[in-house]
């Protein structure tokens, strides 16, 4: 029996480069990426919604996609949703942050205590959506978000 | 919007996964932070991939500087398609040919090679800066 392709789930981080709560979704991004779900996961870099061709603009509607954008504006849960497909999930850091009451996360370049901690929060809350979306039939995708994520 | 009227906009890509997108990054922090400080402002590449005003307000009225980590040159793309109409188009990979022993390795934390491109990359950057504000660019 032919082998299926492995599921994926794809990563799209905000990056947000002002502020160091885009820091700390590029960092967790990562982690996940390469080091807690290295075969479970893939990304691409947002702007190629736009700025790539065809291929990349099917990116969230070939892989469930979580998004994690630094802040409430939500570049990139907005932006995968109007250029490729809603994100199956996503997390805003400066909500998740809030939550598990760390803070202020600063230094965009080099984060502090609070951002540090923060990433290692985004990253687990990222890993369980990965895991939980892996779970889900093939046919139905997981469409939660964080209870603060908003509408 | 704020910012005066001789800042520059500096955009680098949001490359992720990618040292020449960690390169472009760092090269942009370490000229609004560090290299002209009064006279650069950072714009995240991902507000003008979702048409933020705020944003596309600066780029169109204001010089910017896009840094871009591969040929793909999405800084450089998203900052046209949003209205900028004087982009200086840099990518790390020139900066690189100049200093080709420069080999930025390291994607959350660079190599001291990545700094060191870097760093040369925002003299680059600085220098349009300083062309920009008419010779009062450099803050230091
Ligand atoms: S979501 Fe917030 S932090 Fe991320 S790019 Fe947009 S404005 Fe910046
Ligand atoms: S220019 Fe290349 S590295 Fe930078 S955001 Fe685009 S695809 Fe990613």
């Amino acid at each position: 029996m032919p082998e299926l392709p492995r599921r994926k789930v794809g990563i799209v981080a905000c990056s947000g480069e002002e502020i160091a709560e885009g820091t700390v979704t590029r960092l967790a991004a990562l982690r996940v990426l390469h080091e807690l779900r290295p075969d479970d996961t893939v990304t691409i870099c947002l702007p190629l919604f736009l700025a790539g061709g065809e291929g990349d603009r099917a990116f969230a509607r070939v892989y469930p996609t979580v998004t994690i954008d630094g802040c409430e504006k939500r570049c990139a849960a907005e932006g995968t949703a109007t250029y490729s497909a809603p994100p199956a999930a996503s997390i805003v850091v400066s909500e998740l942050a809030a939550g598990c009451g760390l803070g202020p996360i600063e230094g965009r370049r080099q984060l502090n205590e609070a951002g540090r901690l923060a990433v290692e929060a985004t990253a687990q809350r990222t890993v369980e959506l990965v895991d939980e979306l892996l779970k889900a039939p093939r046919a139905r995708r997981f469409t939660g978000t964080l209870p603060s994520a908003g509408p | 919007m704020s910012g005066t009227c001789r800042e520059t906009v500096i955009i680098p890509c949001s490359g992720i996964g990618k040292p020449f997108g960690s390169v472009s990054r760092e090269a942009a922090y370490e000229v609004v932070d560090m290299l002209r400080p009064a006279h650069a402002r950072l714009i995240a590449l991902s507000r003008l991939v979702l048409g933020d005003d705020d944003a596309r307000d600066a780029v169109a009225r204001h010089p910017v500087v896009t840094i871009d980590g591969c040929k793909l040159a999405c800084a450089a793309k998203m900052a046209k398609a949003s209205g900028a109409r004087r982009v200086r188009e840099l990518a790390v990979i020139d900066t690189f040919r100049r200093h080709p022993k420069l080999k930025p390795e390291g994607i959350a934390e660079l190599n001291d090679a990545g700094r060191q491109l870097a760093r040369a990359l925002a003299e680059e950057v600085a220098a349009i800066v300083d062309e920009q504000a008419g010779g009062e660019g450099r803050d230091a």
